[in-house]
């Protein structure tokens, strides 16, 4: 689905920070990082956003913003063009319906001593509601598991059968938008395939609309409608394009660094040197001025801002990779 | 041949976890031990490394070729000798695999003073040496600090100098990359590969990743519920994989220009090892072209022509109506 330059995106985040602060006591002073940084971003409904990076870069971070469990220092989160910044506890509950998340590790984010109907239950119960009968089963079929699974406890279960749990109770409330958190991270690649497979099956029929947290560009580039690569924080490109050749040069390299499963194709990886700096002693500047082949010296004094390049496609680079 | 592994059978208790299994390597080559979780690589792993038997574990048949000794049998204390001396090993996670209260210099030291027998000093020289071959710059410095004080890609950096301290022959790494991140995996992967081509050790790298493999291996080994798929030549394999499985492998990664939908996984998971069948296929309840033949007979592993093998009764390249002919028979 398209966006009209006026729609009301369905989910939107509009100059979202992010700080946290370490240590300090009642002598020394808590040293600061800013694990988001101006972050904006809008999501349409039925678009399977992107947001790929390296760990550190504040993806997940801005996942938990997204889903207001955790507070912006500054910026703001709107839902269907209402702002829900400032909204809290039971105010939060008719979002919750809405906006809902599938974590990482199916492993600790299943309770162990629910059976699988309690655990499909619990968001219902959570919200002092009664499921609607047959609601267990309807979700059970809707991500796969067969019907008899409803009485089985998480530890009868595999890491994909888990995940899949795991997703049918985001989908308990019939949600519009759901946030993935790298929810194929902790998996084998042949059950990460038929996961992501299940999602895309779930986007089809159910109309649904992802934020999707990543690590993996080869993954993004598969399943999203549009991509946001995020570094230290910050966004460094978006791609309106999944398969448009990237312009910043984090992007190219991350893309250098991925395996192509073709032993013929060796000869194209560059990895990329160094690490991310720390995030609490950022480099003045473009914070991957250290590591970018393509630095100038203007790089490394100011940073650059995030502009506009081909159509919807933006970059935050004085020097990006000629299209 | 360095290592070459014959029929090898283990079993804990009653139950069979490796059947059969061959593979080898060679100096300066690259193994890959391919396959999803509990395909029984990591047990592989312990097996080679005569590890097995502290989990209880008892190898029941077939060969560990090592330099020309079999290594089926051998006490502990020659294994000792050879574990950390001639068989370096690079575990799957750098957090748990340093002691966080020693130093890295100390920790890495300890490998070059109790095999090679240097002392304090020519060990610092040495470990620091190994250091920065790894690129790690400041290595004297890095040498004083501890794990806490790294990063993942360091700590996994320093994992490897231990393997590598005592100039070991072999090295086996199970899934050395999987806890970093896609650039320093890139990193840590190519370094690896680099270097064991320019010492002339051999490597067996454990890994459920095939683009990995394609990208550093020289031979590839699949692993399926303990047993081989299918071996042979990395170009070969890739080109044209024989096993339904290893296609099936191959075909879970996304790629460029792949349509929306394409990626399908293989269904199912791996079956528990309770229920492992001895007659059968076991990837038959997944595979897209079993046949009854395969849940009541197993196929038996043959030689293809390019030095590896295939298990496999309806073999990619053969029409699947000609699977069903046999199945009547």
């Amino acid at each position: 689905m398209q966006m009209t330059a006026d729609a009301v995106p369905v989910l939107e985040l509009d100059g979202l920070v992010r700080t946290f602060t370490t240590g300090g006591g009642l002598l020394r002073k808590g040293r600061s990082m800013t694990a988001v940084s101006d972050v904006s971003l809008r999501v349409a409904a039925g678009d399977i956003v992107g947001v790929v990076g390296e760990s550190g870069c504040g993806k997940s971070t801005l996942a938990r913003l997204a889903m207001r469990l955790i507070d912006p220092s500054a910026g703001r989160v709107l839902f269907e063009g209402r702002d829900v910044t400032q909204d809290h506890g039971a105010r939060l509950r008719p979002l919750r319906k809405k906006l809902q998340m599938v974590f990482q590790d199916p492993y600790s984010s299943l309770d162990p001593r629910f059976t699988l109907r309690e655990c499909l239950l619990e968001p219902f119960a959570a919200l002092g509601e009664t499921a609607p009968p047959g609601r267990v089963e309807a979700l059970l079929d809707q991500v796969g598991l067969d019907r008899s699974f409803a009485g089985a406890y998480p530890h009868q279960l595999s890491g994909g059968q888990r995940q899949r749990v795991g997703i049918a109770r985001a989908l308990a409330y019939r949600p519009e938008v759901v946030v993935l958190d790298e929810p194929t991270a902790s998996l084998d690649v042949s059950i990460q395939a038929q996961i992501i497979a299940l999602l895309q099956e779930l986007h089809r029929t159910s109309g649904l609309t992802y934020l999707f947290i990543s690590h993996d560009l080869g993954l993004v580039r598969y399943f999203c409608t549009r991509i946001v690569v995020m570094y230290l924080g910050s966004v460094v490109e978006e791609m309106a394009d999944p398969d448009a050749a990237p312009r910043h040069p984090y992007t190219a390299a991350l893309m250098g660094s991925s395996f192509v499963p073709d032993p013929t194709e060796r000869a194209q990886i560059v990895p990329l040197e160094g690490e991310i700096p720390s995030p609490f002693a950022l480099p003045p500047g473009c914070p991957f001025a250290p590591r970018c082949p393509r630095v100038q010296d203007r790089c490394r004094t100011s940073r650059p801002a995030l502009t506009q390049t081909t159509g919807a496609s933006k970059v935050a680079c004085f020097n990006p990779v000629e299209a | 041949m360095l290592l070459d592994v014959r029929d090898l059978s283990l079993r804990i208790g009653t139950v069979g976890l490796l059947d059969g299994l061959s593979f080898s390597v060679d100096r300066g080559e690259v193994l890959g031990l391919v396959g999803e979780s509990g395909s029984g690589k990591s047990l592989t792993a312990l097996a080679l490394t005569g590890l097995a038997a502290r989990m209880g574990a008892t190898i029941t048949a077939g060969s560990v070729v090592f330099d020309g000794t079999d290594l089926v049998g051998l006490k502990e204390s020659a294994y000792r000798r050879l574990r950390g001396k001639r068989i370096g090993f690079i575990t799957q996670n750098p957090m748990s695999a340093l002691d966080a209260l020693v130093t890295i210099g100390d920790q890495v030291d300890q490998v070059s003073r109790l095999h090679l027998g240097l002392s304090k000093r020519a060990a610092r020289a040495h470990t620091v040496e190994i250091l920065s071959r790894l690129r790690i710059p400041e290595a004297e410095v890095v040498a004083r600090a501890y794990p806490h004080n790294l990063s993942g890609g360091m700590k996994q950096r320093v994992v490897i100098a231990m393997a590598l301290a005592a100039d070991p022959d072999l090295i086996i790494a199970d899934e050395p990359t999987t806890a970093l991140d896609v650039t320093v995996q890139a990193q840590i992967v190519m370094m690896l590969a680099d270097l064991v081509r320019k010492r002339d050790l051999g490597l067996i790298l454990i890994t459920h990743d095939m683009s990995v493999v394609a990208q550093i291996c020289d031979k590839v080994c699949v692993l399926y519920a303990g047993r081989v798929a299918e071996s042979g030549p990395v170009r070969q394999i890739f080109a044209a994989p024989r096993h339904p499985y290893t296609e099936a492998l191959i075909g879970c990664i996304p790629r460029d220009g792949m349509a929306p939908g394409s990626l399908r996984g293989i269904p199912g998971t791996v079956a528990a090892v309770s229920q492992y069948g001895a007659d059968c296929c076991r990837f038959a309840p997944r595979c897209c072209r079993a046949d009854a033949l395969c849940s009541t007979q197993q196929p038996l592993p043959v030689a293809t022509g390019t030095g590896g093998m295939l298990a496999c009764h309806h073999p990619v390249d053969t029409p699947v109506t000609e699977a069903a002919d046999a199945d009547d028979r």
